[in-house]
């Protein structure tokens, strides 16, 4: 039980940080432009898949640099070019273009790489057991994207608190109007955050690949997740969008990791009584459920706090 | 309610902080029933502050709103507009889509209680055509009617504004700056409007040209960093040495 | 464009009801009856079958979107609960003999996707905008995912079955050939629709219109914006259910994937690209798609990339959709000036056809790489992995462009000196 404790919680983490490297792009550019990528998804599938092709034509190391600089620079093209045009037609307009963008992305990697999973490897440099824990071997490769995520992490933080950008991204968190106040930078500005966000999300997708699974409807299963993180903390507040990473994070793994059922805590039901949606209910595995637990969190933060946990904005 | 003549509106000790930033201090303000009473003050003193306290766009740190004698102070804004106190915007605020009919007569809808009604044809309801129709013809856009609000003129979207506002028959109304950036013409036209408009209403308006407020109000409050620092009849303020220390004296300049 | 703005204006006030309207209404009858006689295949009256319910369902999404500005990714969940609740109306019927015949089977459609729109819209509905529309899109994953958990209602992967001739009958239709499930559709069609129109004549549906124009001084006219939108939501609730239940009769059967993304994306791609400032574009919108749909299905496998490109597209030129595209001529028809862009549009027909081409192309190029047959564009064959096809798209798609852009340079010109003799003759605003 201990063991399973451990290991749920450093998997948890790690799936927690993974999911802030997303969402701490989304929220800035959320806070920022007003716009909810919706997309954003679909460029941690790209970072994956980019990883992948490039792994495969110059190794793991390159491809950790470049495919994130790729998909980068997709990222600040569709801002540039799509997002950039689409605004005067308003924020929902711009929230259809990504979510076409995000629907088209998913086509043309399942035309260019199939539907089916892709043998994507961990790197042999890291393929060993960092160390055992009761009877388990952790894998050196889980603690190098826990690495990762934590130095993205301290990064970011520094890059806030310390540059004259960070600055900017700062005063925009909390008070969006301001932006506009950029004068004539306010394009490259988005830009380059857009882009930003992008490479997060696609450095995320390249660690991500190898040890969960590389696919191409990783962006439409992951997407939702990411949403709801974000509004469980509260749109537009990074310290939020940290939180509820961990917490969703936390919570999912811990949910797959448990098999307990009510039927297996407090005996089956009668069985003459027939399959009813009582005995759904009764029989089905934590593990099973794991999957809409995120949402019914949702549900849970909207009926008591509908900002989020830490959100102030009203829209 | 109160046995005694309620006053329209009773702002009593009302304070507003956004963050640490008092924004509104101790304030207190009383318009009676009928009366045109004028809010004045420099740039940034809290008036439209104040409108968003009464009004329910914002809710006070403290004190207490009344309408009427009653506590409204706490309710949302569509609950004190039930109860007849109707407001406009210091920047334009319309249905920009929807044409000019449509947008005055929307603002029929609640006071002539059809509400969330679904089972009747809006264009079949007599009271709220005829309504609609004498409010575009007092504020002038008759021939505008089926022109989307975003497509009118600056002016004509004031005038507009002017008309939602007074649409649903509200007893008390207020106005925020509804002559702003207008030229001279438009503007006697408009003052004209209002004073036709609320006859036999209790009208609060905050303005900045002072011959509008002059001759418009019955009563003027003087608005300075969140504090009324005195009111009285257009004659008493004009002699004020407070009044023309803390505002006119900027005009005089 | 720069006229998009106007399109919404209803110009020069036209009596609004009269012949023309109930015309266009009976003309639409008309044609649902006679349509099957015309086209008589078994293929063509399951397309038509298909399109009435697409149109029920996109008629239902555009409540919320172009009535009430609410975005909902998740829009199906009614429309799948409608579908299974039909689906065990049908068989309690069936089971317990009750005097049922199937005509009436969609109400119950659509009270099952009203009963969910009751319970969970009032939470939902709190916020609008951007947070409306991620949490639409959090309850439908819920949804499809519990579908998948409480097999006792949704049957698990393979759905609930159901046999629609098994139900009493009615005037002797016992609902087994198509044709006979073709006219209850269009019967729901049309009852479905005159309802969403009257709706949008209400005062209710008025006040939806200015929720979303504004829902910030809609609370300084007396309205609560919450109520509007959880009204606007339970209707829109309820008709995506008839269309549910349309769809069950259809298939007899209703499974998860009635409820799930796929379906929510569909819906709304359907019912932007038809339009949604009018009422008859997600009418356009949802035949245009579901027909691409049945056709493009058996032309490539990268049918739904296409969606998404017409989709951007629409988004990005003509986020007034299909719809908003025409509607922007009546002003220049009334003030007689359309003649003078016509031929700037028949300029840039090359073009453009061009560059769709060398799409089509270059698309196709990549889905057929590794295999697959070849493509045929106008009678010509192109091979997937010979340069020369690589090297025909790619022309296509520069050239194309580049062309096309001036062209449609031209036409935004010709539109800008045709839109200003129609304001100067007063049809436009
Ligand atoms: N939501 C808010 N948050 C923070 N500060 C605010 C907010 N609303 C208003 N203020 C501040 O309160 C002060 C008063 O603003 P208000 O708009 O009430 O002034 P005003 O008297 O109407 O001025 P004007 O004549 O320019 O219209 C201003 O300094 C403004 O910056
Ligand atoms: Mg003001």
């Amino acid at each position: 039980m201990l063991e399973l404790i451990v290991i749920s919680t450093l998997n948890g983490v790690l799936f927690g940080m993974l999911l802030f490297l997303l969402s701490s792009g989304l929220t800035v550019i959320f806070s920022m432009m007003g716009v909810l990528n919706f997309a954003h998804a679909s460029f941690y599938m790209l970072g994956a898949f980019f990883g992948f092709q490039l792994t495969k034509w110059i190794g793991f190391w390159p491809a950790l640099v470049l495919a994130p600089l790729l998909v980068g620079a997709i990222g600040m093209a569709v801002e540039r070019y799509g997002l950039r045009n689409t605004h005067k037609h308003g924020h929902v307009a711009e929230l259809l273009l990504t979510f076409g963008l995000a629907f088209a992305i998913e086509e043309i990697v399942s035309m260019i790489w199939g539907k089916s999973p892709l043998d994507y490897r961990v790197p042999a440099l890291l393929d060993f057991p960092a160390f055992t824990i009761f009877s388990t071997n952790y894998p050196a490769y889980k603690i190098f994207m826990l690495a990762v995520s934590v130095i993205i992490f301290v990064a970011l933080l520094i890059v806030l608190k310390r540059t004259r950008v960070g600055l900017i991204v700062q005063a925009a968190l909390t008070h969006p109007h301001m932006v506009g106040h950029l004068g004539h930078n306010v394009g490259r500005v988005f830009m380059a955050v857009f882009g930003v966000g992008s490479a997060l999300a696609a450095l995320a997708g390249v660690i991500a690949g190898p040890a969960l699974v590389t696919q191409s409807d990783m962006a439409a299963s992951l997407g939702p997740i990411l949403f709801v993180v974000i509004v469980f903390g509260g749109l537009g507040s990074l310290p939020g969008a940290f939180i509820a990473s961990l917490v969703i994070g936390l919570v999912q793994t811990f949910a797959v990791a448990l098999d307990g059922s009510l039927a297996s805590a407090f005996g089956p039901l009668d069985p003459s009584s027939g399959p009813s949606v009582l005995t759904d209910v009764w029989n089905v595995t934590i593990a099973q459920v794991a999957p809409i637990v995120p949402y019914v969190l949702l549900v849970l933060i909207l009926i008591v706090r509908p900002m989020g946990l830490m959100g102030t904005r009203e829209t | 309610m109160s046995g005694a003549v309620s006053a329209a509106i009773e702002v009593r000790a009302v304070e507003k902080r956004f963050g640490n930033v008092g924004i509104i201090r101790d304030l207190n303000l009383s318009v009676a029933k009928g009366e045109r009473h004028a809010i004045i003050g420099p740039n940034g003193a809290g008036k439209s502050t104040t409108f968003n306290l009464i009004s329910g766009h914002i809710a006070p740190t403290s004190g207490e709103v009344r309408l009427n004698g009653d506590l409204i102070s706490g309710l949302r804004p569509f609950e004190i507009n039930r109860r007849g106190l109707s407001r406009s915007f210091q920047v334009t605020n319309v249905f920009a889509r929807m044409t000019v009919w449509e947008n005055v007569r929307c603002a029929v809808l609640w006071a002539t209680g059809h509400r969330y009604a679904f089972w009747k044809n809006v264009d079949s309801l007599p009271e709220v055509r005829e309504r609609t129709a004498q409010i575009l013809d007092d504020i002038h856009l008759t021939h505008r009617r089926d022109v989307p609000a975003g497509l009118l003129t600056y002016a004509e979207q004031r005038e507009l504004e002017i008309g939602i506002t007074i649409a649903s028959g509200a007893t008390v109304v207020m106005l925020d700056e509804p002559t702003a950036g207008m030229s001279h013409a438009e503007t006697d036209r408009a003052v004209a409007l209002i004073r036709r408009l609320t006859e036999g209403k209790t009208l609060v308006i905050v303005e900045h040209d002072m011959s509008v407020v002059f001759g418009l109000a019955d009563r003027i409050s003087v608005l300075v960093y969140g504090h009324i620092i005195t009111s009285g009849t257009p004659e008493e303020i004009r002699r004020d040495p407070k009044v023309k220390e803390a505002y006119l004296g900027e005009e005089a300049h | 464009m720069t006229t998009a703005a106007t399109s919404t204006s209803k110009m020069a006030a036209e009596p609004a009801g009269g012949l023309r309207f109930y015309g266009v209404w009976l003309l639409g009858i008309l044609v649902l009856i006679v349509l099957p006689m015309i086209f008589s295949s078994g293929g063509s009256l399951t397309s038509f079958s298909l399109i009435g319910i697409a149109i029920v369902f996109a008629l239902s999404y555009n409540i919320l979107l172009g009535q009430t500005g609410l975005l909902s990714f998740g829009h199906a969940v009614h429309y799948g609960l409608g579908g299974f609740a039909a689906c065990h109306m049908m068989n309690a019927v069936v089971s317990h003999g009750w005097p049922i015949p199937l005509p009436f089977i969609p109400l119950f459609g659509g009270l099952g996707g009203l009963a969910f729109a009751v319970i969970i819209g009032w939470v939902m509905t709190k916020r609008a905008g951007t947070v409306f529309a991620m949490i639409s899109l959090g309850i439908g994953e819920l949804v499809a995912s519990s579908s998948l958990i409480l097999r006792s209602v949704f049957g698990g992967e393979s759905g609930i079955t159901t046999d629609r001739t098994a139900l009493p009958k009615m005037l002797g239709w016992s609902f087994g050939p198509q044709l006979q499930v073709y006219y209850l559709i269009a019967f729901w069609l049309v009852l479905s629709a005159i309802a969403m129109y009257a709706l949008t004549r209400t005062p209710l549906g008025r006040i939806c219109n200015a929720v979303r124009d504004n829902p910030e001084r809609v609370q300084f006219i007396g309205y609560d914006p919450h109520v509007v939108r959880y009204i606007a939501f339970c209707f829109a609730g309820f008709f995506a259910g008839i269309a549910g239940g349309l769809a069950a009769i259809n298939f007899e059967i209703a499974n998860s994937a009635y409820l799930g993304a796929i379906q929510s994306g569909l819906v709304l791609f359907s019912t932007f690209i038809g339009g949604t400032a009018f009422f008859f574009g997600p009418i356009l919108g949802a035949i245009l798609v579901t027909y691409l749909q049945l056709g493009l299905t058996n032309l490539t496998t990268a049918w739904q990339l296409y969606f998404g490109i017409i989709f951007i597209g629409i988004v990005m030129y003509s986020p007034g959709g299909i719809a908003g595209l025409l509607m922007m001529h009546r002003p220049l028809i009334r003030a007689g000036t359309l003649w003078t862009v016509i031929p700037s549009y028949l300029v840039a027909v090359v073009p453009t056809v061009a560059l769709a081409c060398g799409v089509i192309l270059a698309i196709e190029t990549v889905a057929r790489f590794s295999g697959g047959d070849p493509i045929n564009l106008f009678g010509i064959a192109f091979i997937a992995t010979s340069p020369v096809t690589w090297l025909t798209a790619a022309i296509l798609v520069v050239g194309g462009f580049f062309v096309a852009r001036l062209a449609w340079r031209r036409i935004a010109e010709a539109w800008d000196k045709a839109a200003t003799v129609a304001r100067d003759r007063g049809y436009l605003a």
